[in-house]
């Protein structure tokens, strides 16, 4: 699958609650309607972002992936803005 | 609405006052249902001074702040070290500087609640979670003021374990039990750590 994007954010070494943080901050800069990809080497940020789109009233967790870089697992997150 | 039945119920002047009372009682019942219903809130107590218990509340603090959640964190007894710059002994009774000479000076001497071996468990910890690339306390605490956290210092332990306006972190709130009920009765989640 590939998602399109209008901006990424590296959150890759960063640990709870900073990917969901940073992406909170990223997101605020974004327009309604864009979407944000988030490169995260936290597993639990998996969870996180579920939860964080369940909740919040202005994101929506458009897409979740898992890729390798190089034998160590990416989490790839795209949330878009929606309000 | 049938037009016969409209004329009917307008009017007649009793019929009308009735509604309008009836209107009137639910307006009030409404608002009183409104004032209850909880809000997008987290609220909290930290009475613990320990490093790993304030970590918990300020990891806890900053995520529901990135969640868009309002978050309050009403600071007391021990947990007011957490919130201290600095320890000054002038200007206080013996007990107070006894208790504060005893008490952590500031955030960045907390304690662990387990293991601390005077203090060499909390520096392990720090140290650990710094190879670890997580936040230190202190960050988290900027990080929560930058989001919105609203902090809340009890004023009544404040009054009666001595500690001075001037040693607590800037941008708190001071204030009594009403004001963190005021918040965790209209609050999701609350817990006190």
């Amino acid at each position: 699958m590939s998602q399109v994007f209008d901006k990424m954010l590296d959150a890759r070494g960063q640990n709870c609650p900073m990917p969901l943080v940073n992406a909170r901050k990223e997101i605020g800069k974004l327009e309604v309607g864009q979407v944000l990809k988030v490169v995260a080497t936290d597993r639990g940020s998996l969870a996180d972002f579920q939860g964080w789109a369940k909740v919040a009233k202005n994101v929506e967790l458009v897409g979740q992936e898992t890729e390798s870089d190089g034998g160590a697992p990416l989490y790839v997150h795209y949330v878009k803005r929606t309000a | 609405m049938d037009a016969q039945v409209e004329a009917g119920i307008t009017t007649d002047p009793s019929r009308m006052r009735a509604l309008e009372e009836k209107l009137r009682d639910l307006e009030k019942r409404l608002a009183q249902v409104e004032g209850q219903v909880a809000e997008d809130r987290v609220s909290m107590v930290v009475f613990s001074g320990d490093l790993d218990r304030v970590l918990a509340a300020f990891v806890i603090a900053t995520g529901a702040a990135a969640m868009g959640q309002q978050v309050s964190m009403f600071f007391t007894f021990w947990g007011l070290s957490a919130i201290k710059k600095d320890t000054h002994i002038s200007g206080k009774s013996l007990f107070q500087k006894m208790m504060a000479l005893m008490s952590p000076g500031s955030s960045e001497s907390l304690p662990v609640s387990k293991m601390n071996y005077f203090g060499v468990g909390a520096k392990m910890l720090r140290s650990m979670m710094k190879d670890r690339n997580v936040s230190s306390l202190e960050e988290l605490m900027a990080l929560a003021r930058e989001l919105g956290v609203k902090m809340i210092a009890c004023e009544m332990s404040r009054d009666v374990m001595g500690i001075q306006e001037s040693e607590l972190i800037p941008g708190l709130e001071f204030g009594g039990v009403a004001s963190f009920l005021a918040d965790s009765l209209k609050s999701r989640t609350s817990l006190f750590i």
